[in-house]
């Protein structure tokens, strides 16, 4: 089974594993820094600031770049030694412009389906379905030096998807793109994520971004890993139940002192370990009669999980 | 139980493709064949096509008129191997404008990261631009050659004149493929290191010429001996001097080179191998 069906794409099998990856350029610059990290198959995404190593990291996983040191594996492949088999399984939209003006967009995407190894006939009818599935219909017929950057942005993920990739390696897919041009990439990714079944990383110096879209984030900073966990791990649970009386702010948090409770300005925080934590809250305020002002949860944006960094 | 869907669904998905995958050696004619199409403008805009059908079609008028010459007054003005070298010219215009039309476009629009996240090699990229262009040109001389031959195999008398003719053409198919490796080395090679065509394109011209003046030189002011080696230092010369190995002088303009016939071919033969071995370095070390 190559992938696909819900139970292989749920199968904890690696997507992308590193070990102590590390890359200088010329000895001096170091864009990985000792990266050890495991992803799963799903959507995940690549954070971190300019310069942080995500295109790095990206070229390594596709054998364009050798590392330093230390080992990494696509697919369960190594993309050094097992560069063809990586290749012909991964579709990569490259960060910049990369789209010959004077060629028709559904001829450029047609050859380079057949340089992914997709004979003749079915390279020309994947890639007017993949164009038309990224949403260029008649346009498709024309020169891609005529496009919008929205519709060269669609070309250039039209192309990583046209021969069926396992896994697809997007470097800021919503560059150049306005808010709604972000949103409707950001939701044809997700449904590529999703409905289409194949695995996606998506790189991104946005986080609030991709943390929409994603099932997972790995956040480096520096060529080194902040963290990597599923976004359901870093948000879930982890609510603060945030309370706010008009008086008799001390009386309450007396009263709920068995459940930790923290003052923040004229509110209380109580964090949520069950159910019965808002039961046991609007017992607190009733009981006492105190006029209630506020209650609601609040829950911990990845941003703050990730220590203030982007 | 719920309804079935009355309305048609239009939207069939996306569908995953079950069909074969063929390798790298695949991957490779097909940027072959895209390259070779590119070189004469094929599937590109009809600005893109000028050049390259002027050059054919000059080519193409050069041999029918030698063709109707021979048919007519019986008189053979070029021979099969004095074809290429009576339209050097514009084999040099020809590469000047495929060349960079083939390398410094991909160069310059970023495409490369496209191709070498693809199943080919830097090498094969590089191998298969090279072997485009060498067949482009290869094919313009050839194409002349055999109107040339058909003319001739209608006009000639018996078995053994076209048995003649035919070997005749055999040795200018083969002299036009050394044509075609030399200007097409150079051409490759020049264009793989800058990326702006209209720069490229006057360059590749010049390397062609900016030599010629040492050839002169050397025959004007030189003894015996360097009027026979000066042809080595211009790749028209060069090419020139292959010919008198592989046929002898005498014929058209072919300069007697006192036994160094063999040297020009060595010579060329490092020219090629040299311009192959710098493209696949640019190529190794180029940014994708």
């Amino acid at each position: 089974m190559r992938r696909g069906s819900p139970a292989a794409y749920r199968e904890p099998v690696s997507l992308i594993a590193t070990e102590a990856l590390t890359k200088r350029y010329g000895g001096r610059v170091t864009a990985l820094d000792d990266l050890t990290v495991s992803v799963e198959p799903g959507i995940v995404g690549l954070v971190g600031a300019n310069g942080a190593g995500k295109s790095t990291l990206i070229k390594i996983l596709l054998g364009l770049l050798p590392p330093t040191s230390g080992t990494a594996r696509v697919l369960d492949l190594d993309p050094l030694r097992q560069a063809e088999q990586v290749r012909a399984r991964v579709g990569y939209m490259p960060e910049h412009d990369c789209l010959p003006p004077d060629l028709i967009a559904a001829e450029l995407v047609t050859h380079l389906a057949r340089v992914s190894g997709l004979p003749r006939t079915a390279a020309r009818e994947r890639a007017s379905e993949t164009l038309r599935h990224v949403g260029l219909y008649e346009e498709r017929y024309r020169q891609v030096g005529g496009y919008s950057t929205g519709m060269r942005q669609r070309v250039k993920l039209a192309q990583a998807l046209v021969h069926d990739p396992d896994l697809l390696l997007l470097d800021e897919p919503t560059n150049g793109l306005d808010p709604a041009g972000r949103d409707a990439m950001l939701e044809l990714i997700s449904r590529i994520g999703t409905e289409f079944g194949i695995s996606i990383v998506v790189c991104s110096h946005l986080l609030g971004e991709v943390e929409r879209i994603c099932d997972s984030l790995v956040a480096i900073d520096a060529g080194r890993l902040l963290r990597a966990d599923r976004i359901s791990s870093m948000t879930g649970a982890t609510g603060v139940l945030v309370v706010e009386v008009d008086e008799g702010t001390d009386e309450l948090a007396e009263a709920l002192a068995g459940l930790s409770v923290r003052r923040d300005g004229p509110a209380l925080l109580v964090p949520v370990t069950g159910e019965e934590t808002y039961d046991l809250v609007l017992r607190a305020v009733a009981e006492r009669d105190l006029p209630l002002h506020r209650l609601d949860q609040r829950h911990h944006r990845v941003a703050e999980l990730f220590g203030g960094k982007p | 139980m719920t309804e079935p869907a009355a309305g048609v669904i239009h939207d069939i998905g996306y569908q995953r493709y079950q069909g074969a995958r063929l390798g790298r050696r695949y991957a490779v004619r097909a940027l072959y064949t895209h390259s070779l199409r590119t070189a004469y403008g094929l599937g590109r805009s009809a600005k893109s096509k000028v050049f390259p059908w002027l050059v054919v079609g000059i080519v193409g008028i050069v041999a029918v008129v030698v063709t109707a010459v021979r048919a007519v007054a019986g008189e053979v003005v070029l021979t099969y191997p004095g074809l290429p070298d009576a339209v050097f010219p514009l084999l040099i215009l020809f590469g000047a404008i495929a060349g960079p039309e083939l390398l410094s476009r991909d160069l310059h629009s970023g495409v490369l990261s496209l191709y070498f996240s693809r199943p080919v090699r830097r090498s094969d990229y590089a191998l298969a631009k090279l072997a485009a262009l060498v067949s482009a040109i290869w094919l313009l001389l050839a194409g002349a050659q055999l109107v040339m031959y058909l003319g001739a195999v209608f006009t000639v008398d018996g078995w053994s004149a076209i048995w003649d003719e035919t070997t005749d053409l055999a040795g200018g198919l083969l002299y036009s493929a050394v044509h075609a490796l030399v200007v097409a080395a150079l051409a490759v090679l020049i264009a793989s290191l800058l990326s702006r065509r209209a720069v490229a394109a006057p360059i590749v011209v010049a390397a062609f010429l900016v030599t010629l003046p040492v050839v002169g030189l050397l025959e004007a002011v030189g003894g015996e001996t360097a009027r026979q080696i000066s042809g080595l230092f211009s790749p028209g010369t060069l090419v020139l001097g292959v010919r008198a190995w592989l046929f002898g002088s005498g014929v058209d303009d072919v300069p007697d080179l006192g036994g160094f016939e063999p040297l020009y071919a060595v010579v060329t033969l490092g020219l090629v191998a040299a311009c192959v071995g710098l493209l696949l370095v640019r190529y190794r070390k180029v940014r994708a």
